[in-house]
């Protein structure tokens, strides 16, 4: 297979610098909602320049360049997915010489920073899916700062402190809690992903594939599509606002997925993403790659 | 709107209220989770021995952080093989992680001031108040428009904890932060807090 180092460094560089229009975009209607003056504004205001700024002169948008998280779809007879595997690695320790990245992986032992971004076998996180013959292989590239991770939360249902059951109604409570308990902390306005069900593991990793899809597209069940729109109005009165310092806009959009659980589990795993919601996604065709 | 230029007096720490945006000027240090559990460890409770160099360091902090401002940040900087370094990307990182240690490093070293983002606890609002000190905070993210009010980075302490969380000495010119914790008890996370417990509170009794 070709390879694509240098088309797999490019992604990385549109995702830490580049943010997509359709987070742009919703940051900037959240702007004409808050108040001229207001703290919550002028971060808004203080967000959309940072955008351009890093846009225009390829710089990390935010420091915390995140856990790289990529999901690679490949077809059957295409590609060597150890080849991928070294060409992403290589592709993102270059990445972290130009400074597109900040060193992040950090040995939770010895506490060495590797200053490469590149730590054992799953750092970066590499998810590699098989697709039919016909399609393209497409890398997709999410980046997640550390401060919206820490203020993800798991709900092991029923949970009698908050009165939550193992019902839609026990979720929107449980979901509800954890915007409320990350206040600013994760960077608001933030993007809810949240997983129903799996095990603890499957469900956490779930809630962060949501967020891969883009702002607005609602899940196929009505019922989830219902509550989706209702978290985010939810969310929003509670006043949290911009980083926390009070607004109108705590959460941009709320994706949910269903998955089967045990008869004894019910876990509801919320990812916070932060506003600088970082994720892009490459395609390779035969005679080019097409990055969006 | 309000300049300040670092070393700041405790008169004009007292000054500073919640809710008042300012724009930073002068020398300061960052300083993050291995920073702050390192000075608590070695200088302060003393549970650990003074590595090579360390005390050197020691002096060196307490001349550059008395009066002056910790920033919590993990910056991403360019020339690392030269050391010409320059700050690319240097938002706040969430300073709640720091409570056990802040109040207590604030008073040792006399430092007036912490930027961060997501505001800090009652540990640290005690602080602010015995200090004085204040808490500013930073826009979460804004790491290349922040990094342009970096003109000059003068050095940098404990490399061996890595790039994001070595002490690096800067000096800045109008950086944009808002007073969000102040020196008379006023903390604006405590009352967003409190507030948006009384709207889940209201939220949750009501049926699905």
């Amino acid at each position: 297979m070709r390879d694509l180092t240098n088309e797999i460094l490019e992604l990385i560089r549109r995702t830490s610098s580049s943010l997509p229009n359709d987070v742009e975009e919703r940051l900037r209607a959240a702007v004409e909602k808050e108040a001229p003056g207001s703290a919550a504004r002028g971060a808004l205001e203080t967000i959309l320049k940072n955008i351009e700024l890093s846009r225009a002169n390829s710089t990390p948008i935010c420091q915390d360049t995140g856990t790289p998280i990529f999901h690679v779809y490949y077809p059957e007879v295409c590609c060597s997915t150890r080849k991928i595997r070294e060409q992403i690695r290589a592709a993102l320790a270059e990445a972290t010489k130009r400074s597109y990245m900040r060193p992040n992986a950090v040995d939770a032992i010895y506490d060495n920073n590797t200053g490469d971004n590149l730590g054992g076998d799953d750092f970066p996180y590499i998810h590699f899916e098989e697709v039919e013959p016909d399609k393209p292989l497409v890398i997709e590239l999410m980046l997640k700062g550390g401060g919206c991770e820490n203020v993800g939360r798991q709900y092991s249902l029923p949970d009698n402190h908050l009165g939550a059951g193992r019902d839609m109604a026990g979720v929107r409570k449980v979901v509800l809690d954890a915007v409320q308990k990350a206040q600013g902390q994760g960077c608001a306005p933030g993007i809810l992903g949240v997983a129903i069900g799996g095990n603890r593991g499957l469900s956490y990793t779930k809630s962060k594939e949501v967020l891969f899809d883009k702002l607005g597209t609602r899940n196929a069940d009505p019922n989830l599509a219902e509550l989706e729109e209702r978290l985010t109005s939810e969310a929003n009165q509670m006043g949290i606002g911009p980083m926390g310092f009070g607004g109108q806009t705590t959460v941009i959009d709320t994706k949910i997925t269903g998955l089967h659980r045990l008869p004894a589990s019910y876990f509801v795993s919320v990812s916070y993403m932060c506003w600088a919601y970082r994720r892009r996604k490459m395609t390779v065709w035969e005679d080019r790659v097409e990055y969006d | 709107m309000r300049s300040i230029t670092t070393p700041i007096s405790d008169d004009l720490v007292r000054e500073l209220k919640v809710g008042e945006p300012v724009l930073l000027s002068g020398i300061m240090v960052t300083g993050r989770d291995a920073a702050h559990k390192w000075l608590i460890e070695t200088f302060i409770k003393k549970t650990r021995e003074p590595k090579d160099g360390d005390l050197q360091v020691y002096e060196d902090l307490k001349r550059l952080l008395d009066g002056s401002i910790i920033y919590h940040c993990g910056p991403v900087v360019s020339g690392l093989d030269t050391k010409e370094y320059k700050f690319l990307a240097a938002g706040p990182t969430t300073s709640i992680r720091e409570e056990p240690y802040q109040a207590d490093v604030m008073k040792h070293f006399n430092v007036k001031g912490v930027i961060g983002k997501g505001g800090m606890g009652a540990k640290t609002l005690k602080g602010c108040q015995e200090g004085p000190f204040v808490y500013f905070h930073a826009i979460g993210g804004a790491a290349s428009y922040i990094a342009q009010s970096v003109q000059k980075v003068l050095g940098v302490y404990k490399m061996e904890f890595g790039v994001p969380e070595a002490m690096w000495v800067i000096e800045v010119k109008d950086f944009p932060v808002v007073v969000t914790m102040d020196s008379h008890g006023g903390s604006q996370h405590a009352v967003i807090d409190e507030a948006s417990r009384q709207v889940l509170d209201d939220l949750l009794a009501k049926p699905y």
